[in-house]
């Protein structure tokens, strides 16, 4: 449903005095809960919550040739499917540039921040490589589709498992080993909405419509920390005071969400030991 | 009469169903939503509507649409599949939606949609009879008047028995005839109407004689109270 234009003017009042729709800060992320295991048939599945929204990462692994470029490293492909089961604002068709550009942020995370150690997904030097496919579908959409998306993917590589291989190293499909994935860290992505003159982190879409621009910033945090992919969308250009403001404000946020991603990951995993 | 020689892998009576599982409200966004499972078989479905036909020439002023969409996730199955639709989802789809039509009243919305999107989470057979039970379940969350519920479950020839619900192992069944493996499955998909127990699904491939048909019809039949059984009971658990 569309947002009313006064349920917009409601946000906006409330968001001068600091305030929002469901009583959050205008930096404070909904709740999040992770589940795993959605699909067995799957090397790894999280479904992501944040408040209403809901994303499935689900991965599957292929072997292909590697690219001329770079024989001896593994492939990501990244798809994302903005089903018209999440949404009546989604239609069915060929994909939108909503779910490309959805798909392309949460790509260039996890491929920038080399978080993947992609020379571990070397089969055969230039002939054979693991190739990682995860595909995301959303199954509710309630705003900040970016970051759960985000989410949703660092938190089923995080989880995920190869196949087992046969003597011509062809993958049985269906039989899983114990072993993960080379995982060096874990991007996270937090996306700023711009309302007014304000920005806030992690809106509903009610509060996603008023927003006029948007930042994502992609981190990675560990005794240092560094940004490895942005994206500045939205109809408003910002000043470089603004961009700064969102860095600052993405570090500080990304890291408690980063936390409690890594205790919910490291939890499932000492279970399954 | 000689007797039957087939073993089920998993040991379940030939009138056994795997464990099911079924919850309503699912989406959130939806105007109704349920998942089925039977065992390792999970689906979702969502409904939409009763909202207006864009564009408009497509409506008709005497009655409703209902459009399905059937769709199996990449990560459903065992090698990945791409996602989008293919020539199977869309027969899949359109034979789903001719399985709900009976039971719902089209009549009452005239120049107007009910869209039912399945989404297949995990698959291992009969996942089209998965899709239709949790799309039943959906429509009666999102509060369309239905005559009766919509049950579906593929009922096999496996060997020499017929069976209920068949897994995918079941489904992929071999037998040794002349030193060469040979394909002794029949896989027929059936939707039973719960109340007036007419048939609104029937589909088949394999090879079995007209009186095996018969006898699948039949425990179609047997076992769908069992299924409308597990969806009425989430349906009452509706918040």
């Amino acid at each position: 449903m569309e947002t009313s234009e006064l349920t917009k003017q409601r946000i906006e009042e409330l968001l001068e005095k600091g305030k929002r729709l469901d009583d959050r800060g205008i930096n404070d992320f909904r709740d999040l809960e992770i589940e795993f295991e959605i699909s067995n048939k799957a090397e790894g599945s999280a479904l992501v919550k944040l408040g209403d929204t809901q994303v499935i990462a689900g991965i599957k692994m292929g072997i292909m040739t590697p690219f001329g470029d770079s024989p001896d490293e593994g492939v990501l492909m990244v798809g994302a499917e903005l089903s018209p089961l999440a949404s009546d604002r989604f239609e069915m068709g060929p994909p939108q540039i909503e779910s490309i550009e959805l798909a392309r942020i949460i790509d260039r995370g996890i491929r920038e921040s080399h978080c993947i150690d992609m020379k571990k997904l070397c089969i055969t030097p230039g002939e054979k490589v693991w190739c990682i496919y995860v595909d995301l579908y959303i199954l509710n959409a309630d705003g900040n589709l970016i970051d759960a998306g985000n989410l949703a993917a660092v938190a089923a590589l995080n989880t995920a498992v190869f196949p087992k291989l046969d003597e011509e190293n062809k993958i049985l499909f269906g039989e899983f080993t114990k072993e993960r994935f080379p995982m060096k860290s874990m991007p996270i992505t937090v996306t700023s909405y711009k309302i007014d003159s304000k920005f806030l982190i992690d809106p509903v879409q009610q509060e996603e419509d008023c927003a006029k621009a948007r930042v994502s910033v992609n981190m990675v945090f560990g005794e240092e920390e560094y940004i490895h992919a942005m994206q500045k969308a939205g109809v408003e250009a910002l000043t470089e005071e603004q961009i700064v403001e969102v860095m600052e404000e993405s570090s500080k946020q990304g890291r408690k969400l980063y936390n409690a991603v890594q205790a919910i990951v490291n939890k499932y995993n000492g279970s399954k030991k | 009469m000689t007797p039957k020689t087939t073993k089920r892998p998993d040991g379940r009576a030939n009138d056994e169903l795997r464990e099911m599982k079924a919850k309503t409200g699912i989406v959130k966004n939806a105007d109704g939503s349920a998942m089925f499972s039977f065992g390792n078989t999970v689906a979702i479905a969502a409904v939409y509507g009763p909202r207006k036909l864009l564009p408009q020439h497509l409506q008709n002023p005497e009655k409703g649409k209902l459009r399905c969409y059937y769709d199996l996730a990449s990560f459903s199955v065992t090698e990945r599949k791409k996602p989008g639709p293919s020539r199977r989802s869309s027969e899949i789809s359109f034979v789903t939606g001719k399985a709900l039509e009976p039971v719902i009243r089209l009549d009452n919305y005239p120049n107007t949609v009910i869209d039912v999107y399945i989404l297949v989470l995990q698959a291992d057979a009969s996942t089209r009879c998965a899709g239709i039970n949790a799309a039943a379940m959906a429509l009666a969350n999102a509060g369309i008047p239905m005559d009766e519920m919509v049950t579906s479950v593929s009922i096999g020839k496996m060997g020499d028995i017929i069976v209920a619900d068949l897994t995918k192992e079941e489904e992929d069944f071999t037998i040794e005839k002349n030193g060469k493996e040979e394909k002794a499955a029949t896989d027929i998909p059936i939707a039973v109407l719960s109340r007036s127990k007419k048939i609104s699904l029937l589909q088949l491939d394999g090879k079995c004689t007209k009186e095996d048909v018969k006898e699948a019809v039949q425990l179609a039949k047997k076992v769908s109270s069992k299924i409308n059984q597990v969806q009425m009971e989430a349906l009452k658990k509706v918040k």
